[in-house]
């Protein structure tokens, strides 16, 4: 039904899989291509299109490489929920507002529902479960416990990871700058003031932590 | 949401080179906070999607001899935060701030604030742009509380801009790059309220990319008031960004842009003129947010907007002289 559509958008000037615009794309680097003839083969490719079937991708999740093979339509919380059994971050509002599926990557909150699992190659992708050393919880797992910040729990995993990257972000927070920094994500029992408590408590104990070497 | 084919250009040249002629057949991915949400409602259906957050070029703010360069790939979070944003362009900086949600600051794009499509329930339920059933639109007589009050239909729906109003207020332009060449437009044009159902309410084509917004330099006071219903994630009710050119503590000229009121970021001309010449008091700037909402059209649940936009238009202009020197 398609097919008529299909043919109408431009087709790349070489046709056929080409890694070059992929593996750039994705910053593993060109030393995974080699050199030589395959260099230059590449170098003359056109970016290629990748899918709609399945491609094999790598991501990096808690400091491991994961290879998998999925359509570019699947989302970083799907890959990481239905490939990977990651299955800390929640699926719930699946719309980039409720926030139960943050994960921290580059260094930065997003929702993981609303990445796509072939753009999250190539960036440090930090989960709830790499948050715990052994069996010490992570100072943020902590202070929610301490503080009863969570009821039903749902939330919880993609809060916890939305207040480790807001304290990577304000290392001193006020208690202001807390209220106004967790805008991205929603508990529906209203655990929130537990929540802040709790990011106040795990920012000083990070805190100290980082001076004590 | 529907498979796709994904695309991973480096340069513009190359990105545009993916596009197809006309809408539907391929989408431009950035930040994805907006796309990918449609793409699951099945409302965007792309055979392609061209990813361009590869595209260096695209990156960065720049302070330029007649003002400031934003990349359309500079997030709201990097807008929000960058010094020389804060110090010359404070409604700028604002409205980005403004925006509740990290995840949503860190995720989203300067371009895609400007290319995201409206929030309207009845076009996010797949009724279309104008709502329309048997020749008539369901919006005036229907679930209307965020609508628009200035426009007058048939287009009701609210431009979700963040950054609109304070860049129609700065006179700011953005860069659209085709395969065929670059054209600049006004910030002010590049919203438009579509004549038709299968119109888009921005001047981008399909065949084009937004590589770059070119803010000309602010010799004026700025502010942008948005009035939300809560703190979390939401899109504000009513906004106003205010740029003013004064003279001592003398308006000379005053830009007055109203957001989240009408299909494009609406030119509030009446308060315009009722600031030329007039010291900031409580006094004049309620006056001029009364002119600001002369003319308002609200529908049948929407009058309450025509106040939110009047307050809103009032305190983003007692904030912007706040800095005012005597």
């Amino acid at each position: 039904m398609s097919s008529k559509k299909d043919s109408e958008l431009p087709v790349p000037p070489k046709s056929g899989f080409s890694r070059r615009g992929f593996i750039r794309g994705v910053g593993i680097g060109s030393g995974a291509l080699g050199t030589g003839l395959l260099e230059t083969e590449a170098a003359a490719a056109a970016p290629a299109t990748l899918g709609p079937g399945p491609v094999p991708i790598t991501l990096n999740i808690n400091g491991k490489p994961v290879n998998l093979t999925v359509e570019p339509s699947v989302t970083l919380i799907d890959a990481m929920r239905n490939y990977l059994d990651l299955t800390g971050a929640k699926r719930v509002c699946d719309r980039a507002t409720c926030g139960a599926c943050t994960v921290i990557m580059a260094g930065k909150t997003v929702y993981a529902c609303t990445v796509l699992a072939i753009d999250a190659q190539g960036k440090n992708i930090e989960t709830i479960e790499g948050l715990a050393t052994g069996s010490a919880l992570h100072p943020v797992s902590k202070a929610f416990y301490d503080n009863d910040a969570q009821q039903c729990g749902y939330c919880t995993p993609g809060f916890v990871m939305a207040c480790k990257g807001f304290i990577d972000e304000h290392p001193s927070p006020t208690e202001e700058d807390v209220k106004h920094g967790l805008g991205g994500n929603l508990c529906r029992c209203g655990t929130y003031m537990g929540i802040r408590k709790a990011v106040l408590q795990a920012a000083k104990e990070m805190k100290g932590a980082v001076k004590n070497g | 949401m529907q498979s796709f084919e994904y695309a991973n250009p480096a340069t513009v040249q190359e990105a545009v080179g993916l596009l197809g002629a006309r809408w539907g057949q391929a989408d431009v991915l950035a930040g994805g906070t907006d796309l990918l949400s449609l793409m699951k409602e099945h409302l965007h259906e792309p055979k392609r999607l061209v990813n361009i957050k590869n595209i260096k070029e695209l990156e960065g703010i720049q302070k330029t001899a007649s003002g400031l360069r934003i990349g359309a790939l500079v997030t709201m979070d990097e807008l929000a935060k960058n010094a020389e944003v804060h110090a010359a362009y404070q409604s700028l900086a604002e409205a980005a701030a403004g925006i509740p949600s990290p995840q949503i600051r860190h995720m989203g794009t300067v371009g895609g604030d400007l290319c995201q499509r409206p929030r309207c329930w009845y076009y996010r339920q797949g009724f279309g742009l104008f709502a329309m059933k048997d020749g008539k639109s369901l919006i005036p007589e229907g679930e209307n509380k965020y609508h628009a009050i200035f426009g007058g239909g048939p287009a009701y729906f609210v431009s979700a801009s963040s950054l609109g109003p304070a860049l129609v207020s700065l006179g700011a332009r953005v860069k659209l790059v085709s395969a065929k060449g670059t054209r600049e437009v006004p910030v002010a044009k590049f919203f438009v309220t579509p004549a038709s159902e299968a119109a888009r309410e921005i001047a981008l084509q399909p065949n084009e990319i937004l590589t770059e917004i070119i803010v000309p330099a602010a010799a004026v006071h700025t502010a942008t008031y948005e009035v939300r219903q809560k703190e979390a994630l939401d899109w504000p009710l009513a906004a106003a960004s205010v740029a003013l050119t004064m003279n001592g503590r003398t308006v000379t000229s005053a830009k007055v842009v109203l957001g989240h009121v009408a299909p494009t970021p609406w030119e509030a001309t009446g308060a315009e003129a009722a600031l030329k010449g007039k010291t900031i008091t409580a006094d004049t700037a309620e006056a001029a947010g009364k002119a600001a909402v002369l003319g308002a059209t609200p529908l049948s649940q929407n009058a309450y907007k025509v106040t939110l936009a009047k307050v809103a238009v009032k305190r983003a202009l007692m904030e912007a002289v706040k800095t005012a020197k005597a």
